[in-house]
């Protein structure tokens, strides 16, 4: 069923993170790089909830601190040094970073802040060692142009990128945290909510994403960019997405949200007219382990032999509720289930809308509705845990529920690699900001404003032109090389080979893309062995219609060179005498079919001998020795 | 902008401009620059800023600076609100806990954020410290007293005398344990001065601090001033030590004696060390235990002896290569009763020194040496210059490193103005700055790795 986004009132806005390719971190000399190797140096460290002059403290967050949580940090000699530990004072701001936010600023129609003040916004999950995060606004106020309509940007800013959580230790009350990524600089922008459709907010992601690439300085490939939605309909809520890493999954998140969000009101009129009140859900909690004694259910037997407990609470006329669908694989239930996982700990949940099934029977969720006393119209929700966890999790399940009488709640959400969301944590109240005194504010001169005017890179359109003019590429094909970010790549291959300019684009697009789409991880290989493979095409070293394999191995083979990649795949060309063998042994083999068919053989010839040869040999001398022979 | 200007730390033309306005820190203005608006709350600025920019705080939470020119215009469109201190209630003490009380001498252990001005301002009171650190409740009555509100680097040898009677007269009122936050800069220094000061405590006197402001969710002061409480009120010594990480994890809190810690690192948590020792506790887990069996006990019986008297005449020389001898005369002439040199290796100081020295020596100024290495011990009869300082009448200060030697020698010469009693006391172990043995522990904190789990 289409959806009518305009009726229903549809608002997206967008925040765009990438990461800049600076030499440096943002506040200290590190470079901005990952490892993957065991860490060397690791240390333990809790949060502590700042309070506020208000008393207001984040909820998750000091529910995690209440509950003890700690964090293990990872780090190496290589990527980060004591900054990044919280064991030195940040160094002053990284002027390479505030450039290319400027840059990118300017490109935006954005006016520049005249003194950049550093904040600290408090994060207390860990990912970032201080408990907050650095940012900075750089410049505010401008617009882009996306085909005909006018998309207002609010703001730019510049940010600390966190650390990344690598996993989970003693049932989840330690997180683990590798710091290399923390201190990377991010670019933020952000637009007003003014996009109405999905289709619409991929396309405006998509502009703005270009504009960053235009300014040479964002790191490119899978991580290094970030989107996050706001989204939010009539009698719904504002919702928050975070982290949809590809471009192409953007229409398809706002859709699943909007159905998400059309299901939820869907549920509440539902519930409204079967007359529950949230003052019905009641925090009863009923141990019914006594029900699970002999039971054939694998996760629940698991958990009874380590002495935990089966935990039910009855959700009053809640029946068939939790099995309606949201989103795909995503049900009411799924709902309660996310929030059991977040507050309680827990691996998942069980439901009478989903009984009987993993091994639980009929007779056993006949023993547990009587245990909680639930009738056919109620819904029974149960969980297989420490006593503390499970109590946590029916909790947060019956908060839950409450929640879905008044309709959407208003959330965090994390976005799957299918397009679905799940809950992330609750809304953070207004963003707790304070000064960053720690560094000195930053003047936005005019000296360095007009050297960065001087400097802007040159706009699509006209780079489409000059592409067009410069190197005889058609329209379409100057333009795919312009919006793949790859332009000024293509002109540095042209300029070191002699391979023409049309064959460089298109594979820099249409084979590059083909290759993504058969699972190749483009961003593995650098623009500098991209220019290899192509001087040796020029070089007449290695086939033009190799080049594809050979990039596809080195994405396969981060630490290899060319001559490892022609070498394993056994592409080093034929030299003529080795090629003239062939092609002297396929004329003998096919002699019957060149008398029956004269000149007219060469084509059956060709395909005989290219069959062999392919990728090993230029086509045009195959061609020439075989005419050689037939004539 | 009214009398409270000068608070707000503007000047120049941005106060101009915001006087004419009549715009005070924490009112809602908007701020008209170069065709774009901006709009939030004025917020004060810092005293080293200049007086072109006004920050304001945007409704997003940001601040930015906007340069004050003719053509930028501004209005003040609503008052600001005070934040409101409303302390939390003082939780119900328990009457079987220790009781302990807190001495502040300034900085903050304790701090709660205004995130609607970004202000950050401390909690001093019990109820505050409670409030912010709540887990003290379940360890002790405490009792807060703020005893000045300095930096570290701000406290003399004054300070220290009534940072000792204040710690007394608490003793003296049945406090099981004595809690001294202070700034991290000078706490190795109040530790050695109040270590002689106090003499045999019957309960612990804990100085602690914090290396990351409290402020921040990471900071390590809740962690240090709960594992100081917990070792003020149950620990078995009675004893002046520093309570501060052990590592860079927030796993364990070392205790180590007064005269015997120094400030290692500019930065890290763990930038207290012991020097020719070991720390004597550690706090873990809730739980206090001993790492030694050489301490002074707990005992309520005890009679604590108070000598809270400290010299201002007294005088750190560093000997490097080059030093002008005319440093010694200058300190002679100006009436210093005592130098302590902090000389090369195993104790020397140059030749050309020596005759400045005597002088000293002559006119009655007692001259004592600890080793710049700070790490291992004095010893003057291995080199030829270290036998004729000796015979110059310069005392060695044994394993005492600069800092400690140094403290004491003001102590001494607070308790004596006689040169030969001076260099009596001198030499005595007073407070555990001795020991007769050097262990071949770790020394330094450069290369040490990182752990704590
Ligand atoms: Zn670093």
């Amino acid at each position: 069923m289409a959806i009518d986004y305009a009726k229903i009132g549809l608002k997206v806005g967008l925040e765009i993170h990438q990461q800049l390719n600076t030499k440096a971190k943002l506040f200290c000399s590190c470079p901005p790089a990952l490892f993957k190797e065991e860490p060397q140096i690791t240390f333990l460290r809790r949060l502590r909830p700042t309070q506020s002059e208000l008393g207001q403290v984040d909820p998750a967050a000091f529910f995690e601190f209440q509950k003890g949580m700690r964090i293990l940090y990872e780090a190496n000699r290589a990527t980060s040094c004591l900054v990044e530990m919280d064991e030195e004072p940040p160094h002053p701001l990284n002027m390479e970073a505030v450039e290319v936010v400027l840059t990118a600023a300017l490109m935006m129609n954005m006016q520049p802040i005249d003194e950049v003040h550093v904040m600290r916004k408090t994060v207390i999950d860990g990912s970032n060692t201080t408990g907050f995060q650095r940012t900075c606004i750089i410049a505010s106020d401008g617009w882009i142009k996306v085909g005909e309509k006018t998309i207002p940007m609010q703001a730019a800013s510049l940010e600390e990128d966190a650390a990344r959580k690598t996993g989970e230790e003693d049932a989840g009350k330690t997180i683990r945290y590798r710091i290399d990524r923390l201190g990377i600089p991010l670019i933020e922008v952000a637009t007003a909510p003014v996009i109405y459709s999905p289709a619409e907010a991929q396309e405006v992601a998509l502009a703005i994403g270009m504009i960053l690439r235009d300014t040479g300085k964002v790191m490119r490939g899978l991580g290094t960019i970030r989107q996050d939605l706001n989204v939010s309909i009539s009698n719904g809520a504002l919702m928050e997405i975070k982290g949809v890493q590809e471009l192409d999954l953007i229409a398809k998140v706002v859709e699943y949200e909007v159905r998400r969000q059309l299901g939820l009101l869907q549920v509440k009129e539902e519930l409204n007219s079967r007359g529950v009140k949230a003052e019905d859900l009641q925090q009863e909690f009923v141990d019914a382990s006594a029900v699970f004694q002999q039971t054939k259910c694998k996760v629940i037997r698991k958990a009874m032999d380590k002495g935990q407990m089966v935990l039910a609470v009855k959700l009053p006329k809640f029946g068939g509720i939790l099995k309606r669908e949201l989103m795909p694989g995503f049900r009411v239930g799924t709902e309660l289930s996310d929030r059991a996982k977040f507050w309680g700990r827990v691996g998942g949940i069980f439901h009478t809308d989903e009984m009987p099934n993993y091994g639980i029977t009929v007779e056993e969720v006949e023993a547990l509705r009587k245990t909680v006393g639930a009738g056919n119209e109620d819904a029974v929700v149960f969980v297989a845990d420490t006593s503390e966890n499970a109590h946590d999790a029916l909790k947060a399940v019956v908060e839950r529920a409450q929640e879905a009488i008044a309709g959407v709640p208003a959330e965090t959400r994390t976005a799957k690699e299918d397009g679905t969301t799940r809950y992330m944590r609750p809304r953070p109240g207004a963003a707790r900001m304070y000064p960053e005194t720690d560094i000195p504010p930053v003047l936005l001169t005019s000296e360095l404003m007009e050297k960065i005017r001087a400097n802007l890179p040159e706009p699509g359109e006209k780079k489409v032109a000059r592409l067009m003019k410069e190197y005889s590429l058609n329209e379409k094909l100057a333009k795919q090389v312009v919006d793949s970010g790859y332009a000024a790549l293509l002109e540095n291959i042209v300029k070191a080979s002699s391979v023409s300019a049309t064959t460089v684009a298109a594979f820099l697009t249409e084979t590059l893309k083909a290759l993504k789409r058969d699972g190749v991880q483009v961003e593995n290989v650098a623009d500098e062995q991209v220019l290899e493979i192509f001087r040796a095409v020029g070089a007449g070293e290695l086939a033009k219609e190799a080049a594809a394999d050979v990039f596809a191995w080195l994405s396969k083979h981060e630490d290899k060179s060319l001559n490892d990649a022609v070498e394993n795949l056994g592409l080093r060309l034929l030299s003529k005498e080795e090629l003239e063998v062939i092609v002297d042994r396929v004329v003998a083999e096919n002699k019957r079919s060149i008398e029956e068919l004269g000149n007219k053989a060469f084509g059956l010839l060709m395909g005989a001998v290219m069959k062999e040869v392919r990728g090993k040999a230029d086509p045009d001398l195959v061609a020439r020795l075989l005419r050689q022979r037939l004539r | 902008m009214s009398e409270k200007a000068e608070s707000s730390g503007y000047k120049g033309e941005a106060l101009n401009a915001l006087r004419k306005a009549q715009c005070q820190v924490g009112d809602i203005i908007r701020v008209t620059s170069k065709g774009k608006i901006y709009e939030g709350i004025l917020i004060p600025r810092s005293e080293t800023g200049d007086g072109k920019h006004v920050v304001v705080k945007l409704k997003s939470g940001y601040n930015v600076g906007v340069r004050i020119t003719p053509n930028v215009k501004i209005e003040k469109i609503g008052k600001g609100t005070k934040p409101a201190f409303a302390s939390p209630p003082l939780p119900e003490q328990k009457p079987e806990l220790p009781k302990a009380v807190i001495l502040s001498t300034g900085g903050t252990i304790a701090s709660r954020v205004d995130y609607r001005t970004g202000a950050v301002r401390s909690a001093l009171s019990a109820s505050d410290l409670y409030g912010v650190v709540p887990e003290l409740a379940d360890i002790a009555r405490v009792k807060t007293e703020i005893v000045f509100s300095l930096y570290s680097e701000n406290l003399t040898p004054q300070h220290w005398s009534q940072l000792a009677q204040k710690a007394a007269e608490h003793i003296a009122q049945g406090a099981d344990g004595v809690v001294i936050a202070h700034g991290t800069d000078t706490m190795a220094y109040t530790a050695a001065a109040l270590s002689f000061a106090l003499q045999n405590p019957p309960v612990p006197v804990i100085l602690v601090g914090a290396q990351r402001s409290s402020d921040r969710p990471s900071s390590d002061a809740a962690t240090n001033l709960i594992a100081a409480v917990q070792a003020a009120t149950r620990a078995p010594f009675a004893e002046v030590a520093i309570a501060m990480h052990e590592t860079v994890s927030d796993t364990s809190i070392a205790i180590t004696r007064g005269t015997k810690v120094r400030k290692c690192h500019t930065s890290r948590r763990d930038t207290f060390k012991p020097v020719n020792a070991t720390p004597i506790a550690r706090v873990s887990n809730g739980e206090v235990t001993m790492l030694t069996g050489e301490y002074q006990k707990r005992d309520s019986a005890k009679k604590l002896i108070l000598k809270p008297k400290f010299s201002s005449e007294v005088a750190l020389v560093k000997f490097y290569p080059g030093l002008d001898p005319a440093v010694i005369d200058w300190y002679v002439e100006k009436g210093c009763k005592g130098i302590l040199l902090e000389g090369t290796g195993l104790g020397h100081v140059s030749k050309y020194c020596f005759d400045a020295i005597r002088n000293a020596v002559n006119r009655g100024v007692v001259v004592a040496l600890a080793s710049q290495c700070i790490w291992g011990r004095v010893n003057m009869n291995v080199y030829d210059t270290g036998r004729d300082l000796l015979a110059l009448g310069v005392i060695p200060s044994d394993d005492m490193f600069p800092e400690t030697a140094l403290v004491k020698l003001m102590w001494v010469l607070g308790q004596t103005s006689d040169a030969a009693e001076a260099k009596t006391l001198l030499k005595a172990n007073i407070a555990g700055e001795f020991s007769q043995r050097t262990m071949p522990d770790k020394f330094g904190v450069e290369g040490e790795d990182s752990d704590g789990n």
